[in-house]
């Protein structure tokens, strides 16, 4: 599955952002009892071009396991999770939100991988290597990449 | 909460697989007890997931290429080494006096009292009793000498034994087999028990049997060892990953190979 991430979170996304110290750490985001997430987590709004793009490849590559309608053209959808068209009529955004960063909160035991967290994994590793991790884990998504990918999911709906 | 439909769940094929002709191999059998249900009634090869084309490559020992890497292994087989300047034929005489050993691996040992792979098995006769230099686990040769050990034993069942001193091995394989790792925090389970027949991507997700072992993949154009296959699959879960020939593989290949009771043994077999 060497698609469902290469290129590893950096804090390019942060830098560009103009106001860094307001971003939500991992460890530091405000979850309510269903899982969501009310706030964004950098205060900036997200971009849904750049959200579209992660849903194909970066550290997002959410059709690996999702199919999208609108994104058939990218060929391959997986079908291990829900088909994504209409989400936002099915959730609200600080549901959405809840689901990209931790979806663990929202559907208990889900393989769907927590895009948002940098502790608790078993024998994690640095990127594809097979090898131990240098340093600390990075997420899997930046701060303001989950509010792309959130604010992309917010344009599915069918209603 | 209803979540919107997946695309239709495509599992298994109705192919059959008839090697040469003439060799018919079990791709598909009656799941072992222990699994408790874990897979339903049946467990299936990897290959009744493959697209046709890939099927067919295996229908017949010229288009196969992993036979390559059992051709260079009948080489082996009669080239003495080591310190004895013995070959395994002197031993064992030729390899199809070795049928019906491939699918009783892994298997306890008792003089070494521990669990073997044929692979260990295999160095164990070169170091021990050749005098020879064992072969690097899971590269050529190696791999090479189990696909000439399991050819000979092509449509013979996959038979390990999981009690007995073997027990506590298997069960720490089977610990390891639902243990979510990574970054991604994936088990094997999650993929091939829970998720098996689905779409990962481009890939269709098979039940991980490993009764295809050494397993030709068109993707890698070589042979590729078990051990080697669970390392990949660990790695891309974003974890760090174990060496082939570590106890966790060990472990994980006697568990894996004992889901896959019953089924015929395949190696080398062809995917993609
Ligand atoms: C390894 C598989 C996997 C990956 C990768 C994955 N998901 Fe999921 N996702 C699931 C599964 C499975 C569910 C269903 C929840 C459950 O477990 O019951 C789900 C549920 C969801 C839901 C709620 C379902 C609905 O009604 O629409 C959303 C939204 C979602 N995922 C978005 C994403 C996004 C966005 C990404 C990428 C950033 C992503 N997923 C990556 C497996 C995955
Ligand atoms: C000097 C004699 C000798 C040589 C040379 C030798 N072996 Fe062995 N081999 C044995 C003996 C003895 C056993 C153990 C029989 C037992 O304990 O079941 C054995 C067992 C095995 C087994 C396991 C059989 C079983 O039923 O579990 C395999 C596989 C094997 N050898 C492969 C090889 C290969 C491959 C080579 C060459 C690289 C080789 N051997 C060279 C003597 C030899
Ligand atoms: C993220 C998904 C995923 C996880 C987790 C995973 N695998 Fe796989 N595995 C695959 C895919 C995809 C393939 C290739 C298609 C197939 O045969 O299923 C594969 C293939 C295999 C095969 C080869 C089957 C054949 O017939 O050639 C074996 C054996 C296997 N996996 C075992 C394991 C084991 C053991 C684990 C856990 C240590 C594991 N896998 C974890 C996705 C996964």
């Amino acid at each position: 599955m060497r698609r469902f991430a290469l290129a590893f979170a950096t804090a390019v996304a942060c830098a560009t952002m103009g106001a860094a110290q307001d971003v939500v750490a991992p460890g530091g985001v405000a979850v309510d009892e269903y899982g969501g997430i009310a706030t964004s987590l950098t205060g900036a709004p997200g971009d849904p071009a750049n959200g579209q793009a992660l849903m194909d490849k970066g550290s997002g590559n959410c059709i690996a396991c999702h199919a999208v309608t609108e994104l058939s053209h990218l060929g391959f959808h997986g079908t291990i999770g829900p088909v994504l068209d209409g989400a936002a009529d099915r959730w609200t955004e600080a549901d959405l939100r809840g689901i990209v960063v931790n979806a663990k909160n929202v559907f208990e035991g889900t393989m769907m991988p927590s895009f948002y967290r940098t502790t608790g994994f078993v024998r994690p590793g640095d990127a594809f290597t097979g090898n131990a991790p240098k340093g600390d884990v990075q997420p899997l998504l930046t701060a303001q990449e989950v509010e792309d990918v959130v604010a992309y999911l917010m344009t599915l709906k069918e209603g | 909460l209803t979540l919107g439909t997946c695309a239709a769940l495509a599992g298994p094929d109705d192919d059959q697989l008839v090697i040469n002709g003439d060799l018919e191999i079990a791709t598909e059998a009656p799941a072992p007890a222990h699994l408790d249900g874990a897979l339903g009634d049946t467990i299936y090869s990897g290959w009744r997931y493959r697209e046709d084309e890939t099927q067919s490559v295996q229908a017949d020992d010229f288009d196969n290429p992993g036979m390559l890497g059992v051709e260079k292994a009948r080489d082996l087989w009669v080239e003495s080494a080591g310190t004895g300047e013995e070959s395994c034929q002197s031993c064992h005489g030729e390899p199809e006096e070795m049928a019906g050993v491939s699918p009783t691996y892994p298997k306890w040992d008792e003089t070494a009292g521990e669990v073997q792979t044929l692979t260990m098995q295999i160095n164990e006769c070169r170091t021990e009793r050749m005098g020879a230099e064992p072969f690097a686990y899971d590269k050529s040769d190696a791999v090479d000498m189990t696909a000439l050990l399991t050819s000979v034993s092509r449509g013979m069942p996959v038979n390990v034994a999981i009690d007995g001193p073997a027990e506590e091995t298997w069960q720490r394989g089977h610990d390891l087999y639902y243990t979510r790792f990574g970054q991604m925090e994936l088990s094997c389970a999650n993929c091939h028990e829970d998720n098996n027949g689905q779409m990962i991507r481009a890939d269709h997700l098979s039940q991980g049997q490993s009764n295809g072992f050494p397993v030709y993949r068109l993707k890698n154009t070589k042979l590729n060892g078990v051990q080697d296959r669970f390392k990949g699959c660990i790695r891309d879960t974003l974890a760090e990953t174990f060496a082939p020939g570590s106890p966790e593989l060990i472990a994980l290949e006697l568990y894996v190979a004992s889901r896959g009771n019953g089924l015929s043994v395949e190696g080398p077999s062809v995917r993609n």
